[in-house]
């Protein structure tokens, strides 16, 4: 092997074999997009190509002008020598994995993604390749997510009791996956209305226009005057948390839904009421499990612990090392909270 | 367990204090009377000695999760928190581990303490097996009860307040009970509840009265100056002596056991009519009073040589009286106390020294008492009301002290960071905390005014008592108290505690005072001129 199918360059990972890139950081000609959160789906590129499902979502972030290829799953396409396609990544409605065919060769770059079921997003499917590469945001074997199911059922219950107390709830999760998963996942039974923030109601109307769907919600800022919110879940991204926009909830009672909430230390830290654990990235057991099933003789490490996921695979007897990328650095994406 | 490991949850999310007091309470009324005791002794911060340490617990757990020993360590420092990191890396998606019946006082009594006689075969075969058998937040616990520390996040002031609840007793009456050495059991927890005083253990000491430093000018807000009880704020140790028949007892303001470093003054409370109990301060006095740091040779040590009593003879300063004859007299006014106190000192050893009252006139003449505190070796004075009783804790309004300048404050050790050049590898940066309810806010940094013997015995102790790592920063359990002295104080919103202050240093190591001493955001504040 002389270069490899994809390298990390100034610009972001790269094919040169195919000449396009993934997820770049700055304008390219030809872009792959795995997902629409910030640090993935960046404006400026001449063309994307990403996952149809997804689409409604990258018009948003990417503007009107933007030229973006919708592509099916498992659809193929030729960039000169290289055949590529896109496989269900599982971590935000059209989030997908991109697997690259060249020669022999076969690649995986998965982007961001779990495992676990999420009713607003297709499954993730394993994909055998040579190569793999991973996300490591939550790669320690302390981070091992509860089962959702469990976890809206924490929420929910916690809901009840505020609103018998007349508090308004408010959960903070990010803003695009997160907020739409939650709102899938909570059990019937309501006390309440369910509000949504003014950077939250857009992206889940994208969502139900790609056919998901979610319980009725409507945007704080369209609330009937006489509201007093004191039955209430509103759903917000941390942004909003202590700003004046709070004001207008009465003794609310805070909750912080995030893969971070593992630890005591940050539920503590961040000075919510409530930590709930719920990601939409893998966990260690599934990460493990993952390359296992793709079967990867090498894998390759971007975001948060690689390199310590490197050297707990080389240990295990496979090629490993990280790539150096700029994800994980927006908010919106379950970025490192210290 | 799983009872107090669910308490245990209710009061870590928790913020609000009624909330916390309320589980608590509930908890206690329904608890089978031995788990409450533990269950008390480990609220009101009470601890084990630690068994086994972290290195063969993290060697442990690498071993039964088979994963490398430094990918444990690097887990355990993201974490910050072993006892979690071994709840957490352990912890099974649905595999759901069998409830555990057993009490929290079965649990503490058989599987803890017991780990005493074994070796370390026997510990790890016991420890793991528990791990396994527990679900994550039992076994969160468990561990933290293992290393030692478990910190709750509830002052000692809301499990009074919850066991008040509980028990229908005043709050006064918890407070006493709870005080010195107990051992955690039936008796003891029942006793908690129980209908008739009287029945109090004979060595426990009463709860302190503390006063609030004044703020503003005596002429201003103290009425008659008659209406005052006026003395000088020495400047010791804080105790409390209860003569019993068989015994005398020397209490800290830290609820310890200090006889032993001070067998002058045990042997003097002999002289004490039996079943009295007194409030004073412990000073180094010959002649006169000795400074502070003379006294401080006398403190951290098992034995006191002859040699040492003889430069650094003790006495007691007496300031009140709180049972005398087996009376609890503490509701009587302090006019009346002050007469029991003196009637009580006539026969006794010199080294129990009344306090001497100031005899001012007027405000201005006691301002100018005041002004001779450096030179008398106090720290200035101190106001009870002639009609005040023996409070607990210290409600405002009753006894005042006046102190003379700098400002100072009573602050724990937060965090700590190395320093440079000389400093280097040595933790000689910290920062310090007051209280805000149930939270420590951070009000200021200081790095000097420790001796080089402090720095070094302090380095060690912010090793050993490090909860989380932040880069070069370590937090710490939050139990070492400095006095801190500064010159001014401002507001400032730059700040998380909103106050700004002005050259301080640390005054001094009080390792006579305990984590429930650290003054108040309130009170820093009630600095602000």
């Amino acid at each position: 092997m002389t270069v490899p199918l994809i390298q990390p360059t100034r610009k972001g990972l790269y094919c040169a074999a195919g000449d396009f890139h993934i997820d770049p950081w700055q304008p390219v000609p030809r872009a792959l997009i795995t997902h629409a959160h910030a640090d993935h789906a960046r404006s400026g590129h001449d063309q994307y190509w990403a996952a149809r499902s997804g689409l409604g979502l990258l018009r948003r972030r990417l503007g009107k002008k933007a030229v973006i290829h919708g592509l099916e799953y498992g659809e193929t396409l030729r960039f000169g020598p290289v055949t590529v396609s896109l496989h269900p990544a599982g971590h935000v409605l059209g989030s997908a994995q991109v697997r690259l065919e060249h020669e022999d060769e076969v690649w995986v770059a998965s982007g961001d993604y779990k495992r676990d079921i999420d009713p607003t997003c297709a499954p993730f499917e394993p994909i055998l390749c040579d190569t793999f590469i991973t996300e490591a945001t939550f790669a320690l074997p302390v981070y091992r997510w509860p089962v959702v199911r469990d976890v809206a059922r924490d929420i929910h219950q916690w809901w009840q009791k505020n609103a018998s107390t007349n508090r308004t709830t408010v959960l903070f999760c990010y803003a695009l996956g997160k907020a739409q998963r939650l709102l899938a996942e909570l059990p019937l039974g309501r006390p309440g209305p369910i509000y949504l923030h003014g950077a939250i109601a857009p992206l889940t109307d994208d969502y139900r226009a790609a056919g998901i769907e979610l319980p009725p919600t409507q945007p704080v800022s369209q609330a009937p005057a006489d509201e007093d919110f004191s039955s209430s879940l509103v759903i917000a991204p941390p942004s909003a948390a202590g700003s004046t926009w709070m004001r207008r909830f009465r003794k609310p009672a805070t909750g912080f839904a995030s893969g971070w909430m593992r630890i005591r230390g940050n539920r503590r830290r961040r000075g919510y009421d409530r930590g709930f654990v719920i990601s939409d990235h893998v966990d260690w057991p599934d990460l493990l499990k993952t390359i296992t099933e793709t079967g990867a003789k090498q894998v390759l490490t971007t975001h948060g612990r690689a390199d310590e996921l490197v050297r707990y695979l080389i240990e295990q007897g496979l090629s490993a090392r990280p790539l150096a990328t700029l994800y994980g650095d927006q908010d919106d994406d379950d970025g490192e909270v210290h | 367990m799983q009872r107090f490991a669910q308490l245990f949850q209710i009061l870590d999310e928790q913020r609000g204090t009624n909330a916390k007091v309320i589980a608590m309470a509930e908890y206690f009324q329904s608890i089978q009377p031995k788990d409450g005791a533990w269950a008390v002794y480990f609220l009101s911060g009470r601890r084990l000695k630690r068994l086994i340490g972290p290195v063969q617990l993290r060697q442990w757990l690498a071993d039964i999760s088979d994963l490398p020993i430094w990918l444990i360590e690097e887990s355990h420092e993201h974490v910050g928190d072993l006892a979690e990191t071994i709840a957490l890396v352990l912890d099974r998606k649905g595999g759901q581990a069998t409830i555990d019946q057993r009490g929290l006082a079965t649990w503490v009594e058989e599987d803890i303490l017991t780990l005493r006689e074994m070796d370390e075969e026997q510990r790890r075969e016991r420890v793991v097996s528990a791990w396994q058998r527990l679900d994550a937040p039992s076994r969160f616990l468990y561990t933290k009860l293992l290393t030692g520390a478990l910190r709750v996040g509830v002052s000692q002031t809301l499990v009074e307040r919850a066991l008040a609840r509980a028990s229908g007793q005043p709050q006064a009456v918890i407070a006493h009970r709870l005080m010195g050495q107990w051992q955690a059991d039936t008796a003891f927890y029942q006793g908690l509840f129980d209908e008739r005083s009287g029945q109090e253990d004979a060595s426990r000491p009463y709860p302190f009265f503390l006063a609030n430093p004044l703020e503003n000018p005596p002429e201003q807000t103290l009425g008659a100056i008659d209406d005052w009880q006026l003395e000088w704020k020495w400047d010791g140790i804080r105790a409390q002596v209860v003569r019993r028949e068989r015994a005398v007892y020397l209490w800290s303001r830290g609820e310890a056991l200090i006889g032993e470093q001070f067998p002058d003054i045990l042997a003097a409370a002999q002289s004490l009519p039996v079943d009295t109990v007194l409030d004073g301060e412990i000073l180094a006095w010959s002649d006169q009073v000795m400074p502070f740091s003379a006294l401080q040779r006398r403190l951290g040590r098992k034995r006191v040589s002859q040699k040492l009593m003889d430069e650094v003879p003790a006495r007691l300063m007496v300031y009140d009286v709180l049972e005398r004859n087996g009376q609890d007299v503490r509701e009587q006014p302090m006019s009346t106390r002050r007469r029991y106190l003196e009637a009580c000192l006539v026969n006794a050893d010199p080294r129990l020294m009344p306090s001497a009252l100031i005899a001012a006139p007027t405000w201005q003449a006691l301002s100018e008492w005041r002004e001779q505190s450096r030179e008398r070796g106090v720290e200035g004075i101190m106001l009870k009301a002639n009609r005040s009783t023996y409070a607990t804790g210290r409600p405002r309004g009753a006894w005042w002290k006046w102190k003379i300048d700098p400002l100072t404050l009573d602050v724990v050790l937060l965090y700590a960071q190395p320093g440079h050049g000389r400093r280097a590898n040595l933790y000689t940066d910290y920062s310090f905390a007051v209280r805000d309810g149930d939270n420590l806010v951070p009000i200021a940094k200081a790095y000097s005014g420790l001796t080089d013997v402090e720095i070094r015995k302090l380095d060690h102790w912010i090793r050993r008592h490090t909860r989380e790592r932040f880069g070069p920063v370590r937090s710490v359990e939050p139990e070492q108290i400095f006095e801190l002295a500064f010159e001014g104080i401002t507001s400032s919103p730059r700040h998380k505690s909103g106050l700004a202050l002005r050259f301080p240093r640390i005054a001094r190591w009080r390792k006579d005072l305990g984590s429930n001493d650290v003054d108040t955001l309130e009170q820093a504040k009630a600095l602000l001129s």
